[in-house]
This record gives C-alpha cells, sequence and structure tokens, in this order.
C-alpha cells in the first residue's frame, strides 16, 4: 500500500484509520486522510501540489529567498544573462529577474486566494440555491447568472479598469466578477441531482427551512465539484491576470508581477530572451500545477466523473 | 380504541394540462392507536403518493387528514413534524453521504430544539440494536440493514404518534428483511407505535398487519383484515388476482388474469 | 454438438470447479468458489443474497466479466464446446445467439435511443446476413411470440414509451429471436409488479419448453425460484451450499437454506418472530 511518504506515528495513524471513531471530530478527520491516502497514489496530483505548495512557499517566504530588492533599479546592470549575482538576468532596468520572480509570486497568489475567496462561495450560494428552491428564484438567479457568463473575461476586466482605473484590487474584482457563474452552474447541477433524494425529504419532514436544508445539506455535497471546477479555472484566472498585467492594467510598477515582466521584456525577447520567457515559464507551470492538482483532487472528490 | 389518523376523499393530483396524472383519487380510511395498517398495491396505484401527502413531503392534496381528530396544516409546523414520521424505502439513498450517524440523529432534535440530546441518540440506537460503535460511521460504511436501522432510529427520535413505512424492507436482503420486521414488530410492541405499512409484498403485509386496503390506479379497490388473505377469501377480484400471485407461480393461474384499469 | 441437439438427455451444460476471482487493492476476492452443476433442458433456479456470486455465475459461463477477473475451471462446457478455451471471436458467435441472458431492468439493458424492433433486428443481423424484409417479418413473429397484441406498434416504440412488462418481453423476444439454446436470466421479474411478473414468466417459461432450450434463473426469492423451476442451487458466499428439486424445497437439510426459509414471511403460515440467520463461517468453507 502506498502512501509510506506521508505515514503518521502509529498511534495516529491507527486513531485516523479506527473502525468505529468515537467523535465526530475522530470521523472527519479520520476521512480527510482516507481521501488524502487516495490522492497521495496519484503521482501527478502529488506533483501539482508540490507547485502549489512552492508557489506558496515562495510567496511566504519571499524576503528570505529573493536575493535583491526586485524594485532596485541599476542601469548599469541593464540586461545582463544569468551571473553569480544575478541567477537569471536582469531586465532592461537593470531589475533582478529572480528576485521578481519570487515577489511576484506574491502577486499571483494573492489574485489567486481573492478570486477563489469572492467568486466561490457566490457561485455555490446561487447556484445551491438556484437549484435547491426552484421556481421563480431559479430562473431570475440563473438569467442573471447568464448575463455575467456572456461577458468575455478579459474584455469585462478592461472595461472594468477603464473605468475603475487601473490596479491589482480592480483586476481581481474584474475577474472574480466573470468567474463565479461557472460555480453556479456547476452548483446547480449538483443540487437538481440531489434534490429529489429521500435524505432530503427526511430532514423536511423533521421541519427543516430552506436555508437550513441549503447550508447545511446541500452545500456540503455540492462543495466538491466547485473545488474542482474551480481548481481547474485557476490557470485559466492566473493567464488572464497575466493578461491585464501584460497590458499594464493590472499590478502597477513598481510592484513586480509575471504578466508585466513579459510585457517589459517584450522588446528584447530576440536578444535578452530570459527576461520575457522566466515570467512565462512560471505563469505555465503554475498553471498547470493548478490544473494536475484539479485533475487530482477530482480522482478523490469526485471519482464518478473520471 | 381511539381513532389516530382518519383520512377522508383525499385526491392528489400531478402537473398540468396533458400532463395532469389523478395519483389517488378520493381515498378514505381511518387507523387506530396502535394497530399496524397495510396499503397494498402495485406501482402506480398511488400508495406512495398518500403516504407523502400524509407526512406532508406533498402540499398539493385536497380532502381531510385529521390526526388525533384535529386537521393537518398543509404546510408542516413543528408540531405536527413530532405527530408523524416517515422510514424510506430505500436506505442507500436515505442517509445524507456526509454525515455520520450520530449528526444525522442529531438533526431533528436541533430542529426541534429539544434537549438531552446525547442521551436521546444513544437511547435510539440501543432501541434499534445497533452498537454504540456505529455512532460515528458514516452511511458508506454501514450496510443496508444498518442504514435502515439509522433510518427507524431518526424516524423515532422525536417521538411521533404515527410511522409511515414506505416499503422499509423491499431493498433488503431477505435475512436482513427478517431482522428489520422483527425489530419494527417489537417497537410497536414495546412503544405503542401506530404504523401505517405501504408496500407491494403481500406476505409482509400479512406478516406485520392486521387490516389492509389494496389500492389501484388511485382507489381502494377492497378494505379487508389480514384474516381475508389467509383463508383466501377477498372479495374484489383485483385483489384475488394478487393474491393469487402472491402466492407463487402458477401457470394455469396465470391464464385468467386480466388487467384492472 | 448435433449429438447434443438431438439427444434430450444429454446435459446443455457442464461445469465443474468454476471459480472466479477479483484482484483488489486489499488482497484476493473471491466471487465463485468451486462452482460444479450441470444443466439440461430444463428450468435451473440459482437462488441467493447480494455477494453470493449468483450474478457472477450467469456472467462467467457467457466469460462477461471485467478484465480484472481471473476465471479457472475444471470443466466448463457447454454442448460439447470448451467455454473456456474459446477465442474472444470464438466466444462473441456463442453470445447472443447459442446462449443469451435477459437482464434485470428493461429501462437501463435496452438502447433508448433505438426503436425496439429495431434492436432485436440488430440481435438477429449480428448474428447472420439477413435481408431487412425477412428480417422485420422474423421480429414480428418474435413479438407475437411474447403475446404483444400490437407488435406493430411495438416495432416502432422506443423503450421509454414502452411499460415495465412491455419492455422485459421485448428483452426476452430479442434473447430468443436467434434460437439459442441456453437462457440465463438474471433476476429478470424484479423490477417489475407481481401480476405482470407471473405474465412474463408465463411467456419464458412457454418458450422454454416448447423450443426446448436450458434455463438458468437467477433471483433472491426463494419461494418465486420454487414455484417457477425444476430445480434449485442455492449460494451462499460464492458456493453452492444445497441443490435440490423445486418440489423438495421444503425439506432442504443446510442451515442456510433452512434459515432463509424460515426467515420468510409467509401469507399462508403466519409467524409470530421471523427467525433470523445466525452466519457460521463454516459456510464459507464449503463442504
Amino acid at each position: 500500500m502506498s502512501g509510506e511518504a506521508a505515514l503518521p506515528a502509529p498511534g495516529l495513524r491507527a486513531w485516523l484509520l479506527a473502525e468505529a471513531p468515537t467523535s465526530g471530530w475522530q470521523a472527519a478527520c479520520g476521512r480527510a486522510y482516507r481521501g488524502w491516502r487516495v490522492f497521495a497514489r496519484n503521482p501527478l496530483g502529488m506533483v501539482g501540489l508540490a507547485i502549489v505548495l512552492l508557489l506558496l512557499f515562495c510567496a511566504a517566504f519571499a524576503p528570505l529567498i529573493a536575493t535583491a530588492d526586485p524594485t532596485l533599479q541599476d542601469l548599469t546592470q541593464r540586461l545582463q544573462p544569468s551571473s553569480a549575482q544575478h541567477w537569471l538576468g536582469t531586465d532592461r532596468m537593470g531589475r533582478d529577474t529572480y528576485s521578481a520572480l519570487v515577489y511576484g509570486s506574491r502577486v499571483t497568489l494573492y489574485i489567486v486566494v481573492l478570486v477563489l475567496v469572492i467568486s466561490a462561495p457566490i457561485g455555490l450560494l446561487v447556484g445551491s440555491a438556484a437549484g435547491f428552491i426552484g421556481g421563480w428564484t431559479d430562473r431570475i438567479l440563473m438569467r442573471i447568472t447568464d448575463i455575467f457568463f456572456s461577458f468575455p473575461r478579459l474584455v469585462l476586466a478592461l472595461a472594468f479598469v477603464a473605468s475603475l482605473g487601473p490596479g491589482l484590487n480592480n483586476a481581481v474584482i474584474a475577474i472574480a466578477l466573470t468567474a463565479w457563474p461557472a460555480y453556479a452552474r456547476v452548483s446547480r447541477a449538483e443540487t437538481l441531482a440531489i434534490r429529489k433524494a429521500d435524505f432530503i425529504a427526511a430532514v423536511r419532514t423533521q421541519g427543516a427551512g430552506n436555508r437550513r436544508i441549503i447550508f447545511r445539506h446541500v452545500m456540503p455535497l455540492t462543495l466538491p465539484s466547485v473545488i474542482v471546477r474551480a481548481t481547474l479555472d485557476m490557470a485559466g484566472i492566473i493567464l488572464t491576470a497575466a493578461g491585464l498585467g501584460f497590458l499594464g492594467l493590472g499590478a502597477q510598477p513598481p510592484t513586480p508581477e509575471w504578466g508585466a515582466m513579459i510585457s517589459v521584456g517584450r522588446e528584447n525577447i530576440l536578444d535578452q530572451w530570459w527576461v520575457a520567457a522566466v515570467p512565462g515559464m512560471a505563469i505555465f507551470v503554475v498553471s498547470l500545477g493548478f490544473n494536475l492538482l484539479g485533475d487530482g483532487l477530482r480522482d478523490v472528490l469526485d471519482p464518478k466523473m473520471t | 380504541m381511539t381513532t389516530v389518523l382518519e383520512v377522508r376523499d383525499l385526491h392528489v393530483v400531478f402537473g398540468e394540462g396533458h400532463n395532469k396524472v389523478h395519483a389517488v383519487r378520493g381515498i378514505s380510511f381511518a387507523v387506530e392507536k396502535g394497530e399496524c395498517f397495510g396499503v397494498v398495491g402495485e406501482s402506480g396505484s398511488g400508495k406512495t403518493t398518500v403516504l407523502r401527502a400524509l407526512c406532508g413531503l406533498n402540499t398539493s392534496w385536497q380532502g381531510q387528514i385529521l390526526i388525533d381528530g384535529r386537521p393537518v396544516p398543509r404546510r408542516r409546523d413543528p408540531a405536527f413534524c413530532r405527530m408523524v414520521q416517515i422510514v424510506f424505502q430505500d436506505p442507500y439513498g436515505s442517509l445524507h453521504p456526509r454525515h455520520t450517524v450520530d449528526r444525522c440523529l442529531r438533526e431533528p432534535l436541533e430542529i426541534q430544539g429539544i434537549g438531552q440530546r446525547d442521551q436521546r441518540i444513544a437511547d435510539a440506537l440501543d432501541a434499534v440494536g445497533l452498537d454504540r460503535s456505529f455512532r460515528y460511521r458514516y452511511p458508506h460504511q454501514l450496510s443496508g440493514g444498518q442504514r435502515q436501522r439509522v433510518g427507524i432510529a431518526r424516524a423515532l427520535l422525536l417521538e411521533p404518534k404515527l410511522l409511515l413505512l414506505d416499503e422499509p424492507t423491499s431493498a433488503l436482503d431477505v435475512s436482513v428483511q427478517a431482522e428489520i420486521l422483527n425489530l419494527l414488530v417489537r417497537l410497536r410492541a414495546e412503544r405503542g407505535f401506530t404504523y401505517v405499512l405501504v408496500t407491494h409484498d403481500l406476505s409482509i403485509i400479512s406478516h406485520m398487519c392486521e387490516r389492509l386496503i389494496v389500492m389501484n390506479v388511485g382507489r381502494i379497490v377492497e378494505a379487508m383484515p389480514v384474516k381475508a388473505l389467509r383463508e383466501r377469501t377477498p372479495e374484489n377480484p383485483y385483489t384475488q388476482q394478487l393474491l393469487q400471485a402472491s402466492l407463487g407461480y402458477d401457470r394455469a393461474a396465470v391464464e385468467r388474469f386480466q388487467t384492472f384499469d | 454438438m448435433a449429438e447434443v441437439m438431438n439427444d434430450p438427455d444429454r446435459p446443455l451444460l457442464r461445469v465443474e470447479n468454476l471459480s472466479v476471482g477479483y484482484v483488489t487493492p486489499t488482497g484476493r476476492v473471491d466471487a465463485l468458489r468451486k462452482v460444479s452443476f450441470e444443466l439440461g433442458r430444463e428450468k435451473l433456479g440459482v437462488v441467493g443474497e447480494s455477494g453470493s456470486g449468483k450474478s457472477t455465475l450467469g456472467r462467467a459461463i457467457l466469460r462477461l466479466l471485467p478484465k480484472s477477473a481471473q476465471i479457472g475451471a475444471n470443466r466448463l462446457e457447454f454442448m460439447g464446446q470448451d467455454l473456456l478455451r474459446l477465442s474472444e471471436a470464438g466466444m462473441r458467435q456463442v453470445r447472443g445467439r447459442q446462449i443469451t441472458m435477459i437482464l434485470q431492468d428493461p429501462k437501463f439493458s435496452l438502447n433508448p435511443v433505438m426503436r425496439a424492433g429495431d434492436q432485436i433486428l440488430e440481435a438477429l443481423a449480428i448474428h447472420g446476413r439477413i435481408g431487412r424484409r425477412e428480417g422485420r417479418r422474423r421480429v414480428i413473429e418474435i413479438l407475437k411470440a411474447v403475446r404483444i397484441r400490437d407488435p406493430e406498434r411495438v416495432y416502432n416504440a422506443y423503450v421509454h414509451e414502452l411499460s415495465g412488462g412491455m419492455g422485459q418481453r421485448v428483452m426476452t423476444a430479442m434473447m430468443v429471436v436467434t434460437n439459442p439454446m441456453l437462457l440465463i436470466a438474471d433476476e429478470p421479474t424484479s423490477a417489475l409488479d407481481v401480476t405482470v411478473r407471473m405474465q412474463v414468466l408465463a411467456i419464458i417459461d412457454d418458450l422454454v419448453t416448447r423450443r426446448g432450450m436450458g434455463l438458468i434463473f437467477i433471483s433472491h426469492d426463494l419461494n418465486l425460484v420454487g414455484s417457477f423451476c425444476d430445480r434449485i442451487l442455492i449460494m451462499y458466499g460464492g458456493r453452492i451450499v444445497e441443490s435440490c428439486r423445486a418440489s423438495e424445497l421444503h425439506n432442504v437439510i443446510h442451515p442456510y437454506s433452512r434459515g432463509l426459509l424460515e426467515s420468510l414471511p409467509s401469507i399462508e403460515h403466519p409467524k409470530k418472530v421471523l427467525a433470523t440467520l445466525k452466519r457460521d463461517p463454516a459456510w464459507l468453507a464449503g463442504p
């Protein structure tokens, strides 16, 4: 049985895998641990997880990992290739590419987390409520969802920052506004499937109202699909953020941001290719990591879809 | 004998226009306290629809439903929930897949604001013969029979006057069915519950009930004591045919079968 | 094979020590353990609860098990042919033509996007060239044989337009149209109402008797099998624990069989308390 890499102490393991847990907490931990074991069997999923953890690590410890201040301009060191002092070279303003990359991970993480925190709960709630209550609530909520769905992400983001002004937070809001409809649809589809189940009927006969049923019975079941969908969406969100950054509408200088770095390196791409390629690779790797993580999660959370 | 449940001229219609289905057409019956009342029918007879109307899952019924002499509200209020509870047919669909047994049993107590929850949950598990070790397991870790016991425990927690049983054993193996039926008989004897048992299986009805009604396409075809089943004296030809078919395969008898619409 | 066809006394199917196991992450799981029996031109009932291996038996005969299943037997012979050694192409000649299978729920076992008649026609077409007109004629004929009163309408109907009983008749028609010698029915009437069940069973009974076919009737319903079949095999834990003539069902001696009989509620013989089975691990060890 695989899983040796993450084998907790025998006592803890026995506690987690106990046949007959003695508390709700133990049961929940045991279930999470079993889910982890299933996930750990998937090598690609683990690779994705490793990449995401690396991103978190870089973001958290950026001051310790970076070798220089990413905003420091040194015009005597412009467009230098990789060297002992500048591991990944410098850009056209003499800024250290490696340090900018590391600090840029903070921006990427900021965008990812904020978009997720805003859009996933909205999508989850809207979809579950629409699917469960049905009738006019469903129709109105779904038409609103359709309206937001019909905007191409980048175009809406452009319109948003055009009206509110460029900046990281505006970019995040703009992306979140176009991300939530997909989660609403996923959540609604799952809700429709479980709405007629006997366990929902049972809790109705006990006197539960819609609110209790949606929050405590429906949403826990639709959450896994939304998580999977959101993780797979991450790649697109990162790319959109990078696109905005590339157009100068995301994080504003001097904040290092991978998309903006590509834009800056665009002019010198033929001779000093590393300036644009390095952040491009970072975007690629992180997007891939989220995709692999999402696939691995889907195998665990929603096995019938694989 | 007090009448716990009285149903007068119950009608249930689904859908509109061409899709209109008159599932229940004018049913009337009464159930006495402490008895097990059987409702038998094949698919489409409306028997499950009657149950769903009785426990409030279906609110579009016409007619009168009286519990302890008082008419029931169309929308369930908390007091009503403590009068009528239901045990569902499919043990695999009647428990929330992400809730432990403890959570599942705690839910009705929390909704109704009843105290001493730990004690009541432990008592309910004892009553249905489930060991304490099952308390924090998830449904997928339980067998069909164990899940059905949890379903019964859940229904008992609110101490209802009337317990509706919707084909409680049809999804279970024969040996497990025997255990569940014995459990239901024992609970009724110990606690004086009143059951309305819906099933298509005449042998279960004859084991559990004293009286029964036979339904076909939304109507009551016959009301009779279980004795009539045992002595093979039903009066209505539909019931006679149902009884004949339930006794086993008889080639000659099949020739005489008709459709009753 | 011709000798077996003409000789009514030779067994159609001979099974000796058939075992099926699955390899799972947690070890080997035995679905069938050394099952042996013979089948002539008779109705053989296979009764068991879930996990007894009864469905696996039906599928093992047709070699319709997943690749992860390991099948082994001393003998698995159908009308003189060794089914274990046949290639996949050879098995395809057997399936649907010499041995056919009826499944439980026509909603799931029939194709929802094909007309009923076309599906039966397809069964014919797979096993030999047949002209469209001749094929249609044979399909209408077989629909009449399963007592469908308006075969034209049913030919053109889709599965969701048919009732459960009608769907099972279509399924039965599809499975006898190629004139097989052995029919395996896996819970064919469990999803049907009790009167419809009897009618479908009568149709299967007539077809099987008239054509001299063998029938393996898999079910969990002991009483039904006792009244419908000629002989019964009772299965538990992948083994046959008892076999008897249907008329002798009430005289079975194995504790599991007795336990099953006594745990059934009965209209004619009321019991105060239904006997519950105490499972003895010795039953899994076999004779």
